[in-house]
């Protein structure tokens, strides 16, 4: 787009270059500092970047606060059940879908299209009072269950299928393989980078989320990290942002590893079809 | 392809279906059912016919609740679509330091919105919060930011442009990566300069795109609820109670189930009315993105 050659024009996008970096790695720079003061550096001098000495206090305030051992590994438990449980049920979902004929198929389809656009924005009111009914509030399963079956994962796993061709589940069949084998071990390995971008999705989605389990949960042996975080601000007297900051830092850096590791795959779930839950 | 049993297609479905039908079908239709009804979630409910509805109106609630749920995504569409779209072809080149910078204004889309809305709480803070000390340095006034009704839902808005604007990035990135290069290089041979080129190859192939963005995070922002649980509680004086957060409230905090299923049953309506104007958006222009981009 921009002409490389002439003086201006780089100038021009080392300008750019610059000022977005500014506006999206200096707040995150600004956190990680922040988390390295204490209370009277930030009160004496709000806005000098650096911290007179890398102090580990607000981090152990945090953690002696917060059980956060405790949260991150519900957290993690939760988002990874989630994942798991979409990639192992899209699979053969995706696959009569795709590649099986039968009565009644148009309707599935078009039940799972639906779903597509069902935002749990929608679903949660008459949810929390099914489960209540059922007793299941305040428990994994009210933060598993809702999202075992994902109408998103289902749809890219049955388009991924498309473009499979049918000899190779014929050739299985005539081996003598199963239903189930085929499709877990002969169609789930070829779909890998499908299922590894809606797995990957999915655990980044559910480990930041923090509407679902704020209104099914109010028991702290099930909130998820999120909600913890979020408290470190509400409670106390006066807001200590250094200890805000350092839960902050906390709850980021997990996903921001995954993110840094996988960027690809989470990209890929992203642009191939948005809007997901 | 032929099942090898009748019942293998059904059974192969039925984990999928059952879960969709109790957690995303059921719902709608118990929403509609629930909204007729006056209950507190302790006592029975009680049959009350359309009262749900009639107080939402009546009161001006559920007109205010719109207009402000419209504001708010309507700034937050246009915000991150115009800078998602200039971020995209501004980094669209090679190097590791621009691969750095794209993954950074990504990356906020990824993270969570809890850390998102506290860092920012923190940057905007009214007496120390880094934002407002530059803009006192500059000669502003002392702004509450999220504490003046005047500027609490644009101020929240603007921390969404900033979440999501790397979710419109990547997907017009995406769509610039469609544009065979050849265009480009026979429109330059043709002596157009970059903003001819722009208008004239890169907007007209990029539309689909365009459209494809700024209906999906329509109804993203239509559902925004956690910036403003954790950023305002829906205050001050109710000046960012978007659609979410006032059925929230309305369960959790009033006990009125039934208010909160007449919200729902609108909502559903909302966004029902804003998913057909995306369909017939896509299938005016010329080729579905989606699609392309798979």
């Amino acid at each position: 787009m921009i002409d490389e050659k002439r003086p201006i024009s780089r100038a021009i996008s080392g300008f750019v270059l610059g000022a977005v970096a500014l506006l999206w790695v200096g707040p995150y720079a600004w956190m990680v500092l922040t988390s390295w003061k204490t209370l009277p550096e930030i009160v004496a001098a709000p806005t000098y970047p650096l911290p007179a000495a890398l102090d580990w206090g607000a981090y152990e305030e945090v953690l002696t606060q917060v059980p956060i051992a405790r949260y991150l590994g519900t957290t993690v438990l939760m988002a990874s059940l989630i994942a798991l449980l979409q990639v192992t049920l899209a699979l053969p979902a995706g696959y009569a879908l795709a590649k099986l004929r039968f009565v009644g198929k148009k309707w599935a389809f078009a039940l799972v299209v639906a779903c597509l656009l069902i935002p749990t924005q929608l679903t949660f009111v008459p949810v929390f009072a099914l489960l209540g009914q059922v007793g299941l509030t305040n428990t994994l399963g009210a933060l598993v269950l809702p999202f075992g079956a994902s109408a998103l994962g289902t749809f890219l796993v049955r388009q991924a299928l498309l473009s499979v061709p049918d000899e190779i589940i014929e050739a299985a069949r005539l081996d003598g393989a199963s239903e189930l084998r085929i499709v877990y071990g002969v169609l789930g390995p070829m779909l890998r980078p499908t299922l590894a971008s809606l797995f990957l999705f999915s655990f980044v989605f559910h480990y930041s989320d923090y509407f679902w389990p704020l209104v099914m949960t109010t028991d702290d042996r099930v909130r998820t990290l999120p909600l913890a975080i979020a408290l470190l601000r509400e409670q106390g007297t006066g807001v200590r942002w250094h200890v805000v900051m350092a839960g902050n830092v906390l709850l980021s850096l997990p996903v921001l590893a995954v993110f840094a590791v996988a960027q690809r795959h989470i990209l890929r779930a992203v642009t191939g079809r948005a809007g997901a839950h | 392809m032929r099942p090898r049993h009748p019942l293998h297609p059904y059974l192969l479905l039925a984990p999928t279906l059952l879960l969709l039908g109790v957690f995303f079908v059921y719902p709608i239709a118990r929403a509609v059912y629930d909204s007729f009804f006056a209950w507190d979630l302790l006592t029975p409910p009680k049959y009350v016919g359309t009262a749900n509805y009639a107080a939402l109106a009546d009161s001006g609630e559920l007109l205010a609740i719109l207009g402000r749920t419209l504001l708010y995504s309507a700034v937050v569409v246009v915000g991150s679509m115009a800078l998602g779209l200039a971020l995209a072809v501004a980094l669209d080149r090679p190097g590791r330091l621009y691969a750095f910078v794209r993954g950074a204004v990504f990356s906020a889309y990824v993270v969570s919105w809890v850390a998102v809305a506290l860092l920012w709480m923190w940057l905007l803070d009214a007496d120390s919060g880094l934002v407002s000390l530059a803009w006192k340095t500059l000669g502003g006034e002392r702004i509450a930011w999220l504490g003046d009704p005047d500027t609490a839902l644009l101020t929240l808005a603007a921390v969404s442009i900033w979440k999501i604007t790397g979710y419109a990035m990547v997907v017009f990135l995406a769509g610039l990566q469609d544009i065979p290069k050849e265009l480009h290089e026979a429109a330059a041979l043709d002596g157009a300069g970059p903003t001819r080129r722009f208008v004239h190859v890169t907007w007209p192939l990029l539309r689909p795109t365009a459209t494809f963005v700024a209906t999906t995070s329509l109804i993203l922002s239509f559902q925004a609820f956690d910036v403003v649980r954790v950023m305002t509680q829906g205050g001050p004086v109710s000046s960012t109670t978007l659609f979410v957060y006032a059925i929230y409230e309305q369960v959790f905090m009033n006990l009125r189930v039934g208010r909160a299923s007449a919200l729902t049953v609108v909502f559903f309506g909302v966004l029902a009315l804003l998913t057909a104007l995306q369909l017939l958006a896509w299938r005016a222009s010329p080729k579905d993105p989606a699609e392309a981009r798979r």
